[in-house]
């Protein structure tokens, strides 16, 4: 579904990346680990489109096309969806309008009937129940004012309306407490099938308790230096990024 | 020839023509506005064509403005169009007391006005100012000529415009709604004059459009002057709404007392030249002015807004909010003064002006000015001018939103803090839908155009 193959990624004249390379099947779940700073936004920022990050070398493939020539708008609709870590505040663009124009222009890319607002509404109930979402947040202006619990939570909402092939969680766990964190893990294993596949970027390993990786990576300094099975988030959260940090020679 | 000498012949142009009309402006004339005409005169000599060395005028060049041979309109005329058939007005629900003025005249076959409640009149100033003078005592004392050349200008011209008098304590539930309508056939300058007195207890909600019917240039030289008394209530809705051949310059005077409580909201859409001064004076405890704007300018319009507060009384407050979205080449200003006087403790007044530019060359002047002769008071003001937020532009777009459609979502959120402001839900709706078909860059009219007025 997913190749990066050797990708160097750099902001601003500074190198982030440094030749990573992942390759992500259908159904599987990816953890991406690593302390702070190790560029794990970047990459999640970088499949989603962001243009400020500038792709120096390497490429993308994304079901057997390159990614890097779509735009964003293009990535999404054919699939692609990042939960961010800091979902912005747009004050005055209202939530139901934002998420029923998202919906629609995924249905038309589908070929597919929009929704009228009726019908938008009631699908948005349904998903709203799946998350246990406060039905006053689809009432205000999109993030405004929320918690960063509720911003959390209605990322996993976004992507339960979209049900992308490719979902990338980026620290969606962090600001969540423990009710939170297994209202949005039961959200995003419920929307599991065997087409699509989930990247989880986190710092802690709680969250994967409660969604169970097929492939844990760490991600140290803009590069991939380690990847095994889910026992190494358990091995990471026992000994700290210090012993990542010791074996790469800091 | 140098500017200086330029500058001495356009104003020269304009007094010499005072000589030569005077006494056409004083025919069929009350002695209440004909009096005022020499002073007003004499100030405007004074004074002059604004040129930008004049402060208050220092971001709108009006020479250019004023230059033109333009047909004045001294006199009242027969219009061949009726304007009741002209016109309907297609916002749905909308349910107005209907009056037009045609080229600063009080229309005087206007059928649409209804049953306004007892004591309310809506009238021709030119005909009260006739046969009620009484009830204009206070004319021309909140617009005054030695501050500024355009006041002087229309108070030297001024025969007529609309004049609106609400009694003690009556409410009018309907909006009073008045439509502007320029047409002439030749480039055309055009005075009006307008009076509103609303007496205490009274609640009103007015609504004013102005449009032009065909290509030719005109200049408006519009003066209002409003009387609001205690605990009287005003909501003032205007909509700009002309071709970019227009130069519109409107003079907003609002004088309140103790507990009344004033709302404008401008939105400027379309117009060549507009400028707007709006001048309120609180004077009495308690009194409440809110004062919201918003403008949506491309290619080389200019808007101008020139806000004044005076708080002259302690216990007042003041807020006031003005958005610009500026397109291509256009250039917008914006300046605020609050005046706080001595002894006006307790003072509110707040100020906000946000300007997005969609243009590298589009460009925007703010400054807001606070004179504060007393001690305890609340105050603030700020001015952003910016681009599209790009990270909120990116969290759309990574939804599947296109980047025109995105940005289309952000420009309308940015003005929907003023349109949200619009009490009267069918007129708020109907902007709402006109500001959106404006940023998509449909020509948006509030009316069916059968006019070709297409720039
Ligand atoms: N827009 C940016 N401009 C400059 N530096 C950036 C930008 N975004 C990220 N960085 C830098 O890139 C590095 C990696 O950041 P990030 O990908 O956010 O790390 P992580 O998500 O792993 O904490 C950090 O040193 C960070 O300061
Ligand atoms: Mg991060």
């Amino acid at each position: 579904m997913l190749t990066i193959k050797d990708l160097y990624v750099s902001v601003e004249g500074k190198e982030i990346l440094k030749g990573i390379n992942l390759e992500v099947k259908p159904g599987e779940i990816h953890a991406i680990m690593g302390p702070n700073g190790s560029g794990k936004s970047t990459l999640a920022n970088v499949l989603a489109g962001k243009e400020e990050f500038e792709v120096t070398s390497g490429e993308i493939i994304y079901e057997g096309e390159d990614l890097l020539e779509l735009e964003p708008e293009d990535r999404a609709k054919k699939g692609i969806f990042l939960s961010f870590q800091y979902p912005v505040e747009i004050p005055g663009v209202p939530m139901v309008n934002f998420l029923k124009t998202a919906v629609n222009e995924h249905r038309k890319f589908r070929g597919e009937k929009e929704f009228t607002a009726g019908e938008f509404l009631k699908m948005m109930r349904q998903k709203e129940q799946l998350l246990d979402m406060n039905a006053h947040l689809t009432n205000r202006s999109v993030n405004e004012g929320f918690s960063g619990g509720e911003k959390k939570k209605n990322e996993i909402f976004q992507m339960a309306l979209l049900q992308p092939k490719l979902g990338i969680l980026d620290e969606t766990d962090s600001g969540l407490d423990i009710d939170a964190l297994k209202t949005v893990a039961h959200g995003v294993n419920a929307l599991r099938t065997p087409e699509n596949a989930t990247i989880v970027v986190t710092h802690y390993q709680r969250l994967l308790e409660y969604i169970v990786p097929d492939h844990v990576h760490v991600l140290y300094n803009g590069k991939i230096v380690k990847s095994s099975g889910k026992e190494l988030a358990l091995e990471l959260e026992e000994k700290g990024y210090d012993w990542i940090k010791q074996e790469n020679g800091v | 020839m140098s500017v200086l000498v330029e500058k001495a012949d356009l104003s020269l142009k304009y007094t010499g023509h005072y000589n030569d009309v005077k006494d056409l402006l004083t025919e069929g004339s009350s002695d209440i506005l004909n009096s005022k005409r020499n002073k007003a005169f004499q100030d405007f000599v004074m004074q002059g064509i604004p040129t930008r060395k004049n402060e208050n005028y220092k971001y709108t060049n009006l020479q250019p403005q004023f230059s033109p041979d333009y047909k004045f309109i001294h006199q009242r005329e027969k219009t061949e169009l009726d304007l009741n058939q002209a016109f309907r007005c297609d916002v749905p629900q909308l349910d107005t007391h209907l009056a037009f003025i045609f080229n600063g005249w009080y229309y005087e076959e206007n059928r649409s006005v209804g049953q306004l409640p007892e004591g309310v009149i809506l009238e021709s100033l030119e005909k009260i100012a006739i046969e009620k003078p009484e009830l204009l005592e206070k004319y021309a004392q909140l617009a005054n000529t030695e501050e500024d050349p355009l006041v002087a200008l229309n108070t030297t011209f001024a025969k007529d415009g609309y004049f609106l008098y609400v009694p003690k304590n009556t409410k009018i539930e309907k909006p009073i709604q008045l439509i502007n309508f320029l047409q002439a056939d030749k480039d055309a300058f055009s005075t009006q004059r307008n009076f509103v007195y609303i007496e205490e207890g009274a609640d009103v909600k007015m609504i004013m459009c102005d449009h032009t019917l065909n290509l030719n240039s005109y200049l408006s030289n519009s003066v209002t002057e409003i009387f609001l008394g205690a605990n009287a209530h005003l909501e003032y809705y205007s909509l700009q709404n002309q071709h970019n051949k227009t130069t519109s310059l409107n003079s907003v005077f609002i004088h309140q007392e103790k507990d009344s409580t004033a709302t404008t909201l401008n939105s400027s859409l379309h117009g060549g030249l507009i400028r707007n001064n709006l001048k309120f004076i609180l004077n009495g405890e308690n009194a409440e002015a809110n004062l919201f704007g918003m403008a949506f300018i491309d290619r080389k319009q200019h808007v101008d807004n020139f806000t004044q507060v005076i708080h002259a009384k302690p216990n007042c407050m003041s807020n006031q909010v003005y958005k610009n979205v500026l397109d291509d080449e256009s250039t917008g200003a914006f300046a605020g003064r609050i005046h706080v006087v001595r002894d006006a403790q307790k003072t509110n007044a707040f100020q906000r002006n946000n300007n997005l530019l969609l243009t590298d060359s589009a460009t925007m002047q703010t400054k807001p000015q606070l004179i504060i002769d007393a001690d305890d008071v609340k105050c603030s003001h700020g001015a952003t001018v910016g681009q599209i937020d790009e990270e909120a532009l990116f969290y759309l777009r990574a939804r599947g939103i296109d980047d025109k459609k995105a940005r289309l979502m952000m420009m309308n959120a940015f003005a929907h803090e003023v349109i949200q402001q619009i009490k009267v839900e069918p007129l708020r709706d109907r902007i709402d839908e006109l500001v959106d078909k404006r940023l998509k860059g449909e020509v948006a009219r509030c009316h069916e155009c059968a006019y070709n007025c297409e720039c």
